[in-house]
């Protein structure tokens, strides 16, 4: 919302605010954020008001002329000014900027230069000129605000402006435009006269709204016309006045420059007048030709499916059933609240005009701008929700000023049609609540003030608030503190700690599991990254999975960014993978990465009920050079996170898995008892090469609630050991495809509780070692917490433990 | 004669040792006078000539000069060696500017950083982090908190819907429903957490963000105890000069509402690029939980009141580190994650 502060000036006139960044600062402390503001006369000095006296040919230039201006005895009387400007003529009266002024922009209209652009005296193809005559551009304006202006040459003014004057003031370029952040809840502040209120009350100064009377001829309005709405559920009000005897011509000046200021284009007195009253009350209007209304008679209901209507820009629009129109007695004649009909737009030719302001259902306006694609002004205004007893003001001002422009009659009465208004709301003033609220102690009386300021009275026979239509957003108590609050001064609120009930805080165990994962993956060398929950439907193809997969049962979001952004992840790998290319295309080395984020798998589809969020640690790195790591390296950072957890690594089960992004001979899958923990593994080369990965590539992904299930930060103290350990080694040859963890598993179960370790300490496979074959050699510790071990305890437990691994045809090596 | 082969041996010995170069001549010397056929022993041998009375000063003699010799030996073997360390330690001199052989240890992303410090503050003053679902229900996201049907607010999230009433979640506001319903008072609570809008991605949006929501209820809370509490988070945060300033704005779950403008913290309140020149950043909105919020939710608005509040962790963590483009914090570069 735009508001130029003159205007505001009008409706408050003892409005003088020190600076324009003083009255931005405390409009927003009371409420109405100001997001900026500019000056109209910015990067404009030293520009006066100057008379042509006589206008003689360049001797060398047959475009350029001679001009001597007279710009008044203080700014030094007559002086010679070269210009090219083609509609120079004797006895103008022209807009000077003097020798160490400035203009904001160049005489094309183009984009304003910050520091505007100095103007000094100098020669022109010979000739001295010691200043320069303006065009509106120049003033950094342009011919829409300015119709008046000419095109391509110097701004003209008026006959009467002094000589000497300051012929910014007659151009009303002596303002700042603020703009305003207007909150959903306060349609009635997209007007001037809602932003002027709030100055009125942040200032503590008097409001002095239009009065509106109307000046009514003899004539009736009802002998003109009639309204009737249909379809009441999506036009609460609608009002209409006729106005007869009607001259289409250009507003006066005044009218203009404020459109203008608020950055709309003047067209004529009628278009004007509505634009005019849209922007001080914030109620959109519409202007008929009443010729065009057939029968005329106005009829508001809804378009048929399928109807299509040509709005007064000349496009043809798609109506439905649940878009409401305006018709006459055969056909549709405007969009309501959107915009009006080809068929009906007012002419120079206008005779009787009709004066639309409405009240139409938000929701609905919003919804059909959308479907149509046609968001207007008007529409923004209605789409807020708008307040039914301001149409009736509204048109009553618009003939007011019709009246004022001298541009036709009013007819007698307001066609009226749609519910009654509702009676005022009231609300009961409870002084000591709202100080509970506040944390104040703010006494009645001033209360009471606060809230007349902005012309909410009080009912001291009831004790009640009269809520005034316009503020359709104080429901209750609890709005009533907040005007109190904004008013009194959110700063003045004392600031205070809870003094209330005792309570811990703290975070929650997966909490402390997140927090684990991310120390230990840090301390890994890992860094955290942060991925998108959304992807594409084209990462199951990528990660060649199966038609069938499960977890191509994904979750869709129904109006996505666009199709690679469309479901919601239900694996973690993309985006690792993605990240890891964007590295190794970027030639970044030794990068590992990890993210902790969840999936979403829905329990079906479509889905109506929550899915099941899990949050994934996951886990990748690529080779880039030689120390970068291995499957073993992923193993020992899944194993120390596990560990840190409280599971016990030798109860962690490592069974090859079969996933197709891995590398069929280099993944595990990881569980512990009957849970799946998640799984490790290479990334399968073809995967690697489709995310554009050119170097082997390891990830692990876990899944944390799983985790959750067994992990523990309780620590019990085992005691120190006081009877010495014995160490045995066992050297064997072992058939190839027994795996170090069949191995294991004999050695822990045949080593019961006097087993105190076990470590691979060899693993050879070539030379000397038969085919099919690989030598392995452990090195077992035993040890008794209660008491030192014999030889033949030790002899006894070996002998079970070679009896088993016999079993798995492994040969024992002397 | 005894006394004059005495002090020759002593003189001798002396003089050796003093000239000796070195530990193994110095065993030599040890070897040829105080060995079993050393000089001193030797002399020994010659102790049946001497006179009867005269042995026992004849033997002191000869114990003191013995004792004299092995001094001069462990002195001087005490300093061979000492030589011979310093020339090793000295033989063994590096470089100390050579480079470090570091462990490299991984860098937290940004957003966890800045998510941290606001989680610490919080906890320190008594609240409970809670997390809770990124696919949410209409009801908890928008309806619950004063957001119905064809309320405008519900078009300015441009919401992600999914299917019905399954929508990605806008705010985590969400889960101050989640938590009022658990009928649990007073709640004291922090909900970091992902949210997610149909914004197209540049420098300054993301479809996915994160915010942190806060909530307080209980009986006798105040728009003063919000105003205490979020400066104290302030000054912790951004340190103990910072100033804060409330505006009024509007929330529909919240009445009072407010926005929360912080002194800048790069600058102090002057004006620089950060601040674009205002002195003041905008860092959340928040106010006193609205009646009907909590009638919804089944807590009794005449006995409790609340407020809440929320952050966008991100807007806090591009300030905080002066990252200029959002889209940095999903990329994951890694010379970008390890400058943190």
């Amino acid at each position: 919302m735009d508001a130029s502060l003159s205007w505001i000036k009008a409706l408050v006139p003892g409005l003088n605010p020190a600076s324009d960044q003083e009255f931005m600062d405390r409009m927003t402390l009371t409420g109405s954020k100001g997001e900026g503001y500019h000056r109209l006369d910015h990067n404009l000095d030293r520009i006066v008001t100057g008379q042509v006296k006589e206008v003689k040919p360049h001797p060398d230039a047959s475009k350029l002329v001679i001009c001597q201006v007279d710009v008044g005895e203080s700014n030094g009387g007559v002086c010679q000014i070269v210009t090219g400007a083609p509609n120079v003529a004797e006895g103008q009266k022209v807009i000077v900027v003097l020798d160490g002024g400035k203009v904001a922009g160049g005489h094309d209209g183009g984009p304003l230069p910050e520091e505007g652009i100095p103007i000094k005296a100098g020669k022109l193809r010979g000739v001295d000129s010691c200043g320069m005559m303006c065009s509106i551009e120049e003033l950094g304006s342009s011919r829409d605000y300015y119709p008046e202006a000419p095109e391509g040459g110097i701004y003209i003014l008026p006959e009467d402006a002094p000589v000497g004057g300051d012929p910014l003031e007659l151009l009303g370029l002596h303002d700042t435009i603020f703009s305003y952040e207007i909150t959903s809840n306060r349609v009635d502040c997209y007007s001037i006269l809602g932003i002027a209120r709030e100055a009125a009350a942040t200032y503590e100064l008097p409001f002095v709204p239009p009065e509106v009377t109307v000046t009514e001829s003899e004539q009736k309005s009802s002998d003109y016309a009639s309204v009737e709405v249909v379809d009441a559920d999506l036009c609460t009000r609608y009002c209409a006045r006729i106005v007869t005897d009607v001259t289409i011509s250009d507003s006066p000046a005044w009218m203009q420059h404020r459109l203008a200021s608020c950055g709309i284009r003047p067209i004529n007195n009628f278009v004007d007048i509505t634009n005019y009253v849209m922007l001080e009350y914030g109620q959109p209007m519409h202007a008929f030709d009443l010729d065009t209304i057939a029968g005329h008679r106005i009829v508001v209901q809804r378009a048929q499916d399928g109807d299509s209507f040509v709005t007064l820009d000349g496009q043809e629009r798609k109506l439905d059933r649940d878009v409401l129109m305006i018709c006459d007695g055969e056909k549709q004649i405007g969009i309501a609240g959107i915009m009006g009909g080809e068929n009906s737009m007012i002419t120079e030719h206008a005779h009787t005009v009709l004066f639309e302001a409405a009240c139409f259902n938000g929701p609905n306006i919003r919804k059909s701008a959308k479907r149509i694609g046609l968001r207007t002004d008007a529409s923004g205004f209605f789409e807020k929700g708008l307040d039914p007893a301001n149409a009736e003001a509204a048109i009553n001002r618009a003939c007011q000023l019709v009246t004022e422009l001298g541009c036709g009659k009013v007819a007698q009465g307001i066609l009226e049609a749609g519910a009654p208004l509702p009676q005022p709301k009231r609300i009961a003033l409870d002084v000591d609540r709202i100080n509970g609220i506040l944390g104040t102690d703010i006494g009645k009386e001033e209360m009471i003030g606060y809230l007349a300021q902005v012309e909410v009275p009080y009912d001291a026979a009831t004790n009640e608030f009269v809520i005034p239509s316009f503020r359709q957003d104080l429901n209750g108590l609890c709005d009533i503190a907040e005007e109190v609050a904004r008013f009194y001064g959110y700063d003045r609120i004392p600031s205070t700690l809870p003094a209330g009930s005792d309570v811990t805080g703290g975070i929650t165990f997966s909490m402390r599991i997140e927090d684990k994962a991310r120390e230990v993956a840090q301390f890994c060398g890992f860094s955290e990254g942060y991925c998108y929950s959304f992807e594409s439907p084209k990462v199951f193809d990528r990660l060649r999975m199966a038609e069938d997969a499960p977890e191509r049962q994904a979750i869709r979001i129904s109006n996505p960014l666009g199709e690679d952004f469309s479901l919601m992840r239900t694996q973690t790998l993309n985006g690792m993978l993605t990240s890891l290319g964007t590295n190794y295309k970027r030639r970044n080395k030794s990068v590992r990465l990890f993210e902790i984020g969840n999936i979403y798998l829905p329990k079906a589809l479509p889905l109506t009920d929550y899915p099941d969020e899990r949050k994934q640690l996951t886990l990748g790195f690529y080779v880039s050079d030689r120390n970068d790591g291995d499957f073993f390296e992923m193993k020992g950072v899944v194993e120390e996170f596990l560990s840190q957890l409280g599971f016990a690594v030798e109860k962690l089960v490592y069974d090859r898995g079969t996933r197709p992004y891995l590398h069929p001979g280099r993944q595990a899958e990881v569980s512990h008892g009957d849970v799946r923990l998640g799984f490790l593994g290479e990334i399968h080369p073809l995967v690697a090469e489709e995310y554009g990965i050119g170097a082997r590539a390891y990830v692990a992904v876990l899944d944390l609630p799983a985790i959750e299930e067994t992990a523990s930060f309780d620590r019990v103290y085992q005691g120190l050991a006081r009877f010495p350990a014995v160490s045995r080694d066992i050297s064997m040859v072992v058939p190839r495809d027994v795996t170090a963890g069949q191995i294991e598993r004999i050695i822990r179960q045949r080593g019961g509780k006097i087993l105190e370790s076990l470590l691979l300490f060899d693993i050879y496979e070539g030379e000397q070692i038969r085919e099919g074959f690989k030598s392995m050699a452990y090195a077992l510790s035993f040890r008794d917490p209660a008491k030192t071990l014999e030889d033949a305890d030790v002899n006894a437990t070996m002998k079970k433990i070679l009896n088993g691994l016999q079993d798995l045809n492994i040969e024992l090596r002397s | 004669m005894m006394n004059e082969k005495l002090k020759e041996i002593q003189e001798r010995a002396l003089r050796e040792i003093r000239e000796t170069q070195g530990l193994e001549a110095l065993n030599d010397i040890r070897v040829a006078m105080l060995g079993k056929k050393g000089a001193l022993t030797e002399l020994l041998k010659g102790m049946k000539d001497v006179a009867p009375e005269e042995r026992p000063r004849v033997g002191q003699m000869v114990n003191e000069v013995r004792a004299q010799i092995e001094q001069a030996l462990e002195e001087n073997r005490k300093r061979m060696e000492e030589a011979v360390l310093t020339q090793k330690l000295a033989a063994e001199t590096i470089d100390v500017t050579l480079p470090a052989r570091r462990n490299r240890v991984g860098h937290l992303h940004p957003n966890t950083l800045a998510l941290n410090e606001l989680k610490r503050i919080f906890i320190g003053m008594g609240y409970e982090v809670v997390d809770g679902p990124e696919i949410e229900k209409d009801y908890y996201n928008f309806e619950a908190l004063n957001i119905p049907a064809d309320h405008p607010a519900k078009d300015e999230q441009d919401t992600f819907y999914i299917y019905g009433d399954m929508l990605l979640r806008t705010q985590t506001s969400s889960m101050q429903i989640h938590e009022m319903e658990k009928g649990r008072l007073p709640i004291k609570m922090v909900a970091p957490g992902r949210v997610f809008r149909a914004d197209e991605v540049d420098a300054t949006h993301s479809p996915v963000f994160h915010q942190v929501e806060g909530l307080v209820v209980d009986e006798g809370i105040t728009f003063a105890d919000l105003k205490g509490t979020l400066a104290e988070f302030a000054r912790q945060f951004f340190g103990p000069e910072t100033k804060v300033k409330f505006r009024p704005h509007h929330f529909p779950f919240t009445e009072p509402s407010a926005e929360l403008d912080v002194t800048c913290f790069k600058c102090g309140g002057k004006g620089c690029r950060f601040c674009k020149g205002e002195g003041w950043v905008e860092i959340l909105g928040c106010g006193v939980v609205h009646p009907h919020v909590l009638e919804m939710a089944h807590i009794d608005p005449q006995k409790y009141q609340g407020f809440a509040f929320g952050f966008g962790l991100e807007r806090i963590t591009l300030f905080k580190y002066e990252i200029d483009d959002m889209r940095l914090l999903y990329e994951n570069d890694s010379r970008f994650l390890e400058q943190f």
